[in-house]
């Protein structure tokens, strides 16, 4: 059973270059696998989701942006013995980029019917207002329509969306910006407002909703991410699990190159050559006699293999700090050379392998 | 009047140039992820970018201001912390302002607590000296506060609840205090050199709005409205509503609900009177940063995100005609063994591990393990070949569509910085030819 089961609200928080977005993506990817259908929402209007799927911007409509063929994640059903619904169905996945603007707009409408006046209300200044100074408000809006989506209906009744990934502020303002409807019942204890913050709030405290940190292997992702976890708890905000992106896989330790230091090198100058690095000498012949010129590759390759190994050390006492948050962790390789489609099936196919999906 | 101040599409810098020419972050944008399969990696750069003279930049007496911007995670505060060190043994007075360091970086400044006012940092050598401070962004927003209002009025408005949401809650005030708090310094004159570093976020230059975006709001009827029922003396909510001033009152009340209302109202009154003070410092800081004796670094990693990112800054910086000094390209990887192609050491490494070698004769002085060492070397040189094409690749792309930008590459670091020491290390490296 995929560790999250029951959750249907994936908030997707990181600090700023840890791959946030990607993550999220390669999430909502893997939750539709098996015939579901997600949504991928995205917050800071950065279109960020249009950019790593290589596509236009994003309007502000849930539009298809992907889909995940039976067994395209794996073996199919491999986890669902029973069988049922969609082992064999296409899954789907939805984005949608939220514009405050509209978003506000689509709310006074909803509860007020306003119409001509909501016009009215973007000439005196309300809108910029109401999204850029009114504190708290913004937020209210970018949570509220996410969690509308986790409870939106189709018109066959059932729920329209399996799960609804957020693409969330970074770690250190991700508690505020989920808290804030806490905040803004606190400045509005009556009124509309306050009844669709604690709307929100109940589905974010609910069982439904997971809060995951993506970090890299580094120290300063990592102790924000430790840090954030702390401040998600005080917040009594439920914490998910921690995704490790970008990780690289050892090609030596420490003790292989601390062994190539010394009487070694001249084993492996020889090495090299017998290879037919840095030059090219007949197999089998003169073979002892080590080219200058591979002779002079011994020492940088070497140097790489310190470095290499300076950061695995490095990489192991970070693991070992995420280890002891005690939270599912999951752990992503380093695409070379980017995050393309092909590469979020990878990333997405790793997620449900390690039970994140 | 509704200049619409907040709108960070990518194409934000754009809109200014009426042809449909992409913006220079577009153009790193269209770079597609996978198009690079590595090629032989340049041994020789094909387009020679400007180099960037940091030290000239940070030794020139005229230069009062250095403000480092760029997206998060590329080393920004480093650098911010490292250039003031290196200013600072160079025999320059600097104080650098740092939003939000990592905790051992802000400890190896002497950065333990969170006071909002400069410190010395110990273990400077040289004739100058370096100050360091984290900004606290309520404490600076209520210096402010406190700056342009009597005791009885400043306490009613930190008291109010939209204050409090305000000055800790609201994306963008931490960008404005971070101007604040530079505006400040600069007008205390202790220091010869400001360095300031940037929240890290794409909205990092929403400070270059502020002036704007204060203005509108402020010439705006709806600060009219807000403040009708106070002028006219009416105390509680539904008298205000009753008043019937216009169908927009009764839909914000509607909106927000009569008591929001009644505070944002009491709010708006309370700070009516720092308007005129707010809208003049957002001014002068935006003249401040305009001034020639500021220069504008562009902080980024050789990576597509971080330099569309870089590109969005200096076209925006453009846009605003503020004086870019240059791009800091950090954590470039390099190589002490260019002639070895990552595909020959590839080969080799391949031949290394085979488990017959096609000649049949294992070479006795060769042990298992030195095989696999040396296959295990070759193959991180590959992968540091590839990474040096991919690396250049996105630079050239860069400097192709910025030419005039000048460039300083920073050599990779293989571990974080959290002493002077690295400081010291990475302030060398900016300056290594």
């Amino acid at each position: 059973m995929p560790d999250w089961e029951g959750a249907r609200l994936h908030v997707v928080s990181g600090k700023g270059g840890t791959g946030k977005t990607t993550v999220a993506a390669a999430l909502a990817m893997a939750l539709a696998a098996e015939g579901r259908r997600t949504l991928l929402v995205e917050v800071e209007e950065r279109q960020g989701i249009a950019e790593l799927f290589g596509i236009a911007a994003l309007p502000y409509e849930e539009r298809r942006i992907a889909s995940v063929a039976p067994g395209a994640l794996g073996a199919i059903g491999a986890r669902e013995p029973r069988g049922t619904r969609g082992a064999k169905r296409e899954g789907e996945v939805f984005a949608l980029a939220i514009d405050i603007e509209q978003a506000l707009l689509e709310y006074l409408e909803m509860f007020y019917k306003l119409g001509r006046a909501g016009k009215a209300l973007r000439k005196v200044g309300f809108i910029d207002f109401a999204t850029t100074i009114a504190p708290g408000l913004r937020d209210v809006l970018l949570t509220g329509k996410a969690c509308e989506a986790v409870r939106r209906k189709g018109p066959d009744g059932r729920l329209l969306y399996d799960a609804v990934v957020m693409d969330a502020p970074p770690t250190g303002r991700v508690s505020r910006f989920l808290n804030i409807n806490t905040e803004v019942a606190g400045l509005a204890r009556f009124g509309p407002i306050f009844t669709q913050s604690q709307a929100v709030m109940r589905v974010i405290r609910s069982p439904e909703t997971m809060v995951h940190l993506v970090t890299l292997l580094e120290e300063m992702p990592v102790q924000e991410t430790v840090d954030g976890v702390a401040d998600l708890r005080a917040a009594g905000l439920p914490v998910g699990g921690v995704i490790v992106n970008m990780v690289r896989p050892p090609v030596l330790d420490e003790a292989a190159v601390l062994a190539a230091e010394g009487d070694h090198t001249e084993e492996l100058a020889l090495a090299l050559a017998d290879a037919g690095v840095g030059a090219r000498p007949g197999r089998g012949g003169t073979r002892r006699a080590v080219p200058a010129a591979t002779r002079k590759l011994v020492e940088p390759l070497l140097a790489q293999g310190r470095e290499h190994a300076a950061r695995v050390l490095l990489e192991r006492e970070q693991r070992a700090d995420v280890q002891a948050l005690k939270l599912p962790t999951y752990e992503l390789p380093l695409l070379a050379g980017g995050v393309d489609l092909g590469g979020l099936y990878r990333l997405a196919a790793a997620l449900k392998e390690q039970g994140a999906a | 009047m509704s200049t619409s101040p907040k709108k960070t599409g990518p194409d934000k810098a754009a809109t200014d140039k009426s042809a449909p020419e992409k913006t220079g972050a577009e153009k790193i944008a269209s770079e597609k992820a996978g198009a690079d399969k590595a090629g032989p990696a340049q041994l020789h750069d094909p387009l020679a970018a400007r180099q960037l003279d940091v030290d000239a930049l940070i030794d020139d007496p005229e230069t009062a201001i250095v403000v480092c911007c760029g997206s998060g995670g590329v080393g920004k505060t480093t650098t911010a912390a490292a250039l003031g060190l290196r200013a600072a043994e160079r025999g320059r007075k600097v104080v650098v302002l740092t939003i939000d360091p990592a905790r051992r970086l802000a400890q190896s400044m002497g950065l333990t607590e969170l006071d909002n006012t400069p410190r010395v940092v110990k273990g400077v050598g040289g004739t100058g000296e370096l100050q360091a401070m984290m900004l606290d962004m309520k404490r600076t927003f209520d210096e402010v506060v406190l700056a342009h209002a009597d005791p009885v009025r400043a306490r009613q408005i930190m008291d109010n609840p939209f204050y409090q949401s305000l000055s800790t809650g609201f994306a963008g005030t931490q960008e404005y205090m971070a101007m604040e708090k530079l505006g400040q310094l600069q007008a205390e004159g202790s220091w010869d050199l400001i360095i300031v570093d940037t929240p890290p976020s794409r909205s990092a230059l929403d400070f270059l709005d502020a002036p704007n975006r204060l203005g509108s709001f402020l010439d705006g009827r709806l600060i009219r409205i807000l403040m009708a029922p106070a002028k006219v003396g009416g105390r509680s909510a539904m008298k205000f509503l009753n008043v019937g001033m216009s169908m927009f009152t009764g839909i914000l009340g509607k909106v927000l609900g009569a008591n929001v209302l009644q505070d944002l109202s009491t709010f708006v009154t309370a700070m009516d009177s720092m308007f005129g003070g707010f809208r003049e410092r957002a001014d002068r800081t935006y003249r401040l940063l305009q001034a020639p004796g500021t220069a504008f670094l562009v902080v980024a990693a050789p990576e597509r995100d971080a330099l569309r990112e870089a590109a969005y800054f200096v076209d925006r910086l453009e846009t605003d005609r503020m004086p870019l000094a240059g791009l800091v390209l950090n954590r470039v990887h390099s190589t002490g063994a260019p002639q070895l192609t990552a595909e020959r050491a590839l080969a080799a490494a391949e031949t290394l591990e085979s488990p017959d070698q096609e000649d049949g004769t294992a070479s006795p002085e060769i042990s298992a393990e030195t095989e696999v060492l040396a296959a295990g070397l070759l193959r991180l040189h590959a992968e540091r070949m590839q990474r040096i094409t991919r690396e250049r690749r996105m630079r050239d792309r860069f400097v192709s569509i910025y030419p005039d930008v000048p460039v300083v590459e920073v050599p990779a670091l293989a571990g974080d910085v959290h002493d002077l020491d690295g400081l010291r290390e990475i302030g060398e490296r900016l300056n290594r030819r």
